[in-house]
């Protein structure tokens, strides 16, 4: 994937946009987090937030107009979070004396801040803290402005007072009763000429007085004209900020609705540009989302139950601690996350598409050193879930299937990742089970059927029956293919051997005279949508919705469908599936997640392989979603669950099955007897349509293997086949080359017939078969003496 | 990597070729081309080289797995 792919996925996740709440607020009080300290009980860390955001929060959270009150998702659940009075709560129980402000050395330079309200204030004490000199000129005889013209109940005045007490902390000069005196005639001489030339730089922030604007240029409503982004008037060394902005000489006695955290975000804004103003930098740089506005992040508050605040509450409220953190509990915390919600996998790494996206694309860029998410890429089902519950579409299957990519022609995907599945799916384009044939008696074909492998692996005689269904409906003119669609190769993105697979198939297709191919497995289905476009399919499922006959079998109780992921995109066999069912007098109750919202059971994506915890979890979560039989139509989504115990069929157990056994209840198929049953269908439909045997078969084969339970359960947990057992045993023998246990009289023996080195223990049963104690495997290579 | 097994566990095998005890010897073990020389038992006549279990699931599989990052 080009960065370019990368980073457009990586923006459209607005996991890390502000909440509703923090966004509105002009200084963008962290309020979501200062509700999660206060609510488990930090209230200093609590404090020390807000103090980040508000320079003066004893006085803020006593008068402020609250705009994020009216956009909180809690609004219409209870009603809006108190944020103020949990700030208040903040300083009541937070504060401690030992409190310092950090201030950087000084600098040499000066700035003038015309008005000695919350605005000037504010650019006082961002600049003073930054190094900068400041002295505030203030008309009256005491600094805080319009605060003072505030009810002293709601804001008591030795708070205010308090508050104010950083300034002089600071040692910030204050100069009262220096009136800045109207305008000039032409600049000269007036109060802000003369600043002008002694100090490096202005702030104008002299409250809701139209009558002190001095000489600076104005727009078309009246008002100082000033950048919006940088607070800088038309005199680059004075910046503006705080009610003169809203002030118009047009309208001189208009009343103004003043706010305080609207002049504090005003002010932290100019400083930031008077700041750099004075540094002799961009002043427009990377500044965006400052002041406020409407965030972006999508919460989904569907199943938040409502809940109202404790007490009643308004400006004078105080609340006691307990009340505090009920209140700060009631915040929702808001998030995206809707992803994560549904995918096991994203919640194992504990983050989100947008992170990990940033460390997908660090990844590929690693050209010496660990690449730690290798095993994150190679995780994921690529099963689409995400892309489906996204409000902004982020898939992050492909995502990670663009990263395999690179991997791949970078020359660092992990060897053993794929390994295995893609060795099974040479299995299934090999001699053994590959097979394409007319219908018996017939030259060419006008249908063909694809079981494809897992099916043929799982249960081959459904593959046998269900050929024959479609013989019989289709005036026997219906082929067959078995063979592997290629999935595993597209899942770990080896194209080449995906596009031989591809050749292979379309060699065999021609030769049929390219009939129409009906697809029973979703996941050939979704390989032949994605990549064989020329090639006419129908689904299985829906040809047997239309054409079979289904006698009504005993359902003791209703039953859950699991759609396989593959199906997402593809509502007509969701619908044929429930037919199929109904028709045979089933009960359905569908799962919480289903049809384009479905999981994936693991397979997908080759997860299973690349990651066994996370395919476990995986697994784990879509079986624990009810307690009744599930019902699918993949055989490696009905394997993976029965696996984990949970009572499963394959919708072919009602079609075909036997009715009075089990067959919810019976075993996964392991991978050597998906191998065996593939082998055997082939021979046996050879042998029974078309009066054919199968090609000779390798020495090793005729090697009897034994295997204890235990034994059993081991090499399937180990990924090692009865014929890797085979070959290795079959080399020794022919070769003498084994070790020996003088006392157990047990040998040991190894071979590497591909990219990994197979080990065997055994001994020789009298019968000629070989009676199995362990196997294990590695992929490194033994120097000297390694058998090939 | 002699240290993640324990050679005494493995005294009673003999080279069933040569009908010989296995021996400790440094072997080297290669992987994605990083090789490292390990002390295992081996047969001092025809070189064959025993790889024990819990070397192989172990400390191997996890070299295997750091190698295939890098
Ligand atoms: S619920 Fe909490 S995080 Fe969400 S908008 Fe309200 S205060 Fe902010
Ligand atoms: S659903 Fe996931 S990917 Fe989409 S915006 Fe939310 S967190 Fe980001
Ligand atoms: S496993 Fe599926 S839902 Fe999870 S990230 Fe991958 S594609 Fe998305
Ligand atoms: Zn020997």
């Amino acid at each position: 994937m080009d960065q370019k792919q990368l980073r457009e996925q990586e923006n459209r996740c607005i996991q890390e946009q502000a909440p509703a709440c923090a966004a509105i607020c002009p200084a963008h009080v962290d309020v979501r987090g200062i509700a999660a300290e206060i609510a488990k009980g930090d209230v200093v860390a609590a404090l020390k937030l807000y103090r980040k955001a508000v320079p003066f929060p004893g006085i803020i959270s006593r008068i402020c107009d609250q705009p994020c009150k009216a956009v909180c998702l809690r609004k219409d659940l209870g009603g809006s979070i108190e944020i103020a009075a949990l700030e208040r709560a903040c300083l009541e129980f937070g504060s401690s004396s030992e409190e310092t402000v950090k201030q950087l050395p000084r600098k040499s330079k000066t700035v003038a801040v015309i008005g000695g309200g919350i605005s000037g204030l504010t650019v006082a004490h961002d600049l003073a803290r930054k190094g900068w000199g400041v002295v505030i000129f203030e008309a009256g005889d005491r600094l805080g402005g319009g605060l003072w013209k505030s009810p002293p109940d709601l804001l008591p005045r030795d708070v205010l007072i308090n508050d104010l007490k950083i300034i002089e902390e600071l040692e910030i000069e204050v100069r009262l009763n220096m009136s800045v005196g109207g305008s000039g005639a032409n600049g000269h001489g007036t109060f802000l000429g003369k600043l002008s030339q002694e100090f490096d730089a202005i702030f104008l922030g002299v409250g809701p007085h139209s009558s002190e604007i001095p000489d600076l240029q104005m727009n078309d409503n009246g008002q100082i004209a000033i950048d919006p982004l940088t607070f800088q008037t038309s005199n680059e060394k004075v910046f503006a900020g705080g009610d003169v902005l809203r002030v118009s000489t047009l309208y001189p006695n208009r009343e103004l609705k003043h706010s305080a955290i609207l002049s504090i975000s005003d002010g932290r804004r100019a400083a930031v540009s008077i700041d750099r103003f004075l540094q002799k930098v961009s002043l427009t740089a990377s500044r965006v989302n400052e002041g406020s506005y409407e965030t972006k992040l999508y919460t989904n508050t569907s199943t938040t139950t409502s809940q109202a605040p404790l007490i009643e509450t308004d400006l004078s409220t105080r609340y006691n601690i307990e009340v505090a953190e009920t209140e700060a509990a009631r915040c929702i915390q808001c998030e995206c996350l809707e992803c994560v919600k549904v995918c096991p996998y994203l919640d194992h790494y504990k983050g989100y598409p947008k992170k990990y996206i940033r460390e997908t694309y660090n990844n590929l860029a690693i050209v010496m050193g660990t690449r730690h998410s290798n095993q994150f890429i190679n995780t994921c089902a690529l099963c689409g879930l995400c892309a489906e519950v996204c409000p902004t579409d982020v898939n992050m299957g492909e995502v990670c299937h663009e990263a395999r990519v690179t991997m791949v022609d970078q020359k660092r995907m992990p060897p053993s990742a794929h390994d295995f599945a893609l060795r099974d799916m040479a299995f299934s384009n090999g001699e053994k089970f590959a097979l394409a044939h007319s219908a018996p008696g017939l030259d060419s074909a006008s249908y063909v059927f694809f079981p494809g492998c897992q099916l043929s692996g799982s249960t081959p005689e459904y593959v046998e029956k269900s050929y024959a269904f479609l013989r019989e409906n289709f005036d026997n003119n219906v082929g067959l293919m078995l063979r592997c669609c290629g999935a595993p190769a597209d899942w770990a993105a080896r194209k080449d051997l995906f596009a031989q697979s591809q050749n292979e198939f379309y060699a065999e297709y021609e030769k049929l005279g390219k009939p129409k191919v009906i697809l029973s497995c979703s996941s050939c289905y979704q390989m032949f949508q994605k990549h064989y476009p020329d090639v006419e399919i129908v689904s299985f499922w829906d040809v047997m919705n239309e054409h079979g006959k289904f006698k009504k079998r005993e359902f003791p109780a209703p039953i859950t469908i699991h759609d396989p992921c593959s199906t997402r995109r593809e509502s007509h066999i969701h619908d044929s599936i429930r037919e199929i069912i109904t028709k045979m007098g089933g009960e359905i109750q569908e799962l919480p997640l289903s049809r384009e919202k479905t999981e994936c059971c693991s397979f997908g994506g080759v997860m299973w392989l690349a990651n066994r915890p996370v395919a476990e979890k995986m697994v784990q979560q879509r079986i624990n979603e009810s307690p009744l039989d599930y019902v699918t139509y993949c055989a490696m989504c009905r394997d993976f669950f029965a696996r984990k115990g949970k009572r499963t069929l394959h919708i072919f157990d009602y079609i075909f099955g036997e009715e009075k056994s089990d067959l919810a209840a019976a075993p996964a198929v392991g991978f050597s007897q998906r191998h065996e049953n593939r082998a055997r269908l082939k021979e046996k439909l050879l042998r029974d349509l078309w009066s054919e045997t199968m090609p000779d078969s390798g020495a090793f084969e005729s090697i009897r293997l034994v295997l204890p339970e235990d034994v059993q359960k081991q090499v399937e947990d180990r990924l090692i086949l009865v014929e890797d057992m085979q070959k290795v045993i079959e080399y020794a023998e022919r070769t003498g080359k084994r070790m020996l246990n003088n006392s157990t009289k047990h040998y040991l023996a190894y071979f590497k017939p591909n990219s990994v080195t197979y080990w065997v223990e055994y001994t020789k049963n009298d019968d000629g078969s070989f009676l199995i104690y362990k196997a294990y495997s590695h992929r490194m290579e033994v120097g000297i003496g390694a058998p090939k | 990597m002699s240290e993640y097994f324990d050679p005494a566990k493995y005294e009673g095998w003999v080279c069933a070729d040569c009908n010989i005890p296995l021996q400790l010897s440094k072997v080297d073990v290669s992987y994605l081309g990083n090789s490292f020389p390990v002390d295992l038992l081996k047969c001092p006549n025809c070189g064959l080289v025993l790889i024990p279990e819990e070397l192989a699931l172990g400390k191997m599989a996890e070299v295997e797995k750091a190698l295939e990052d890098k």
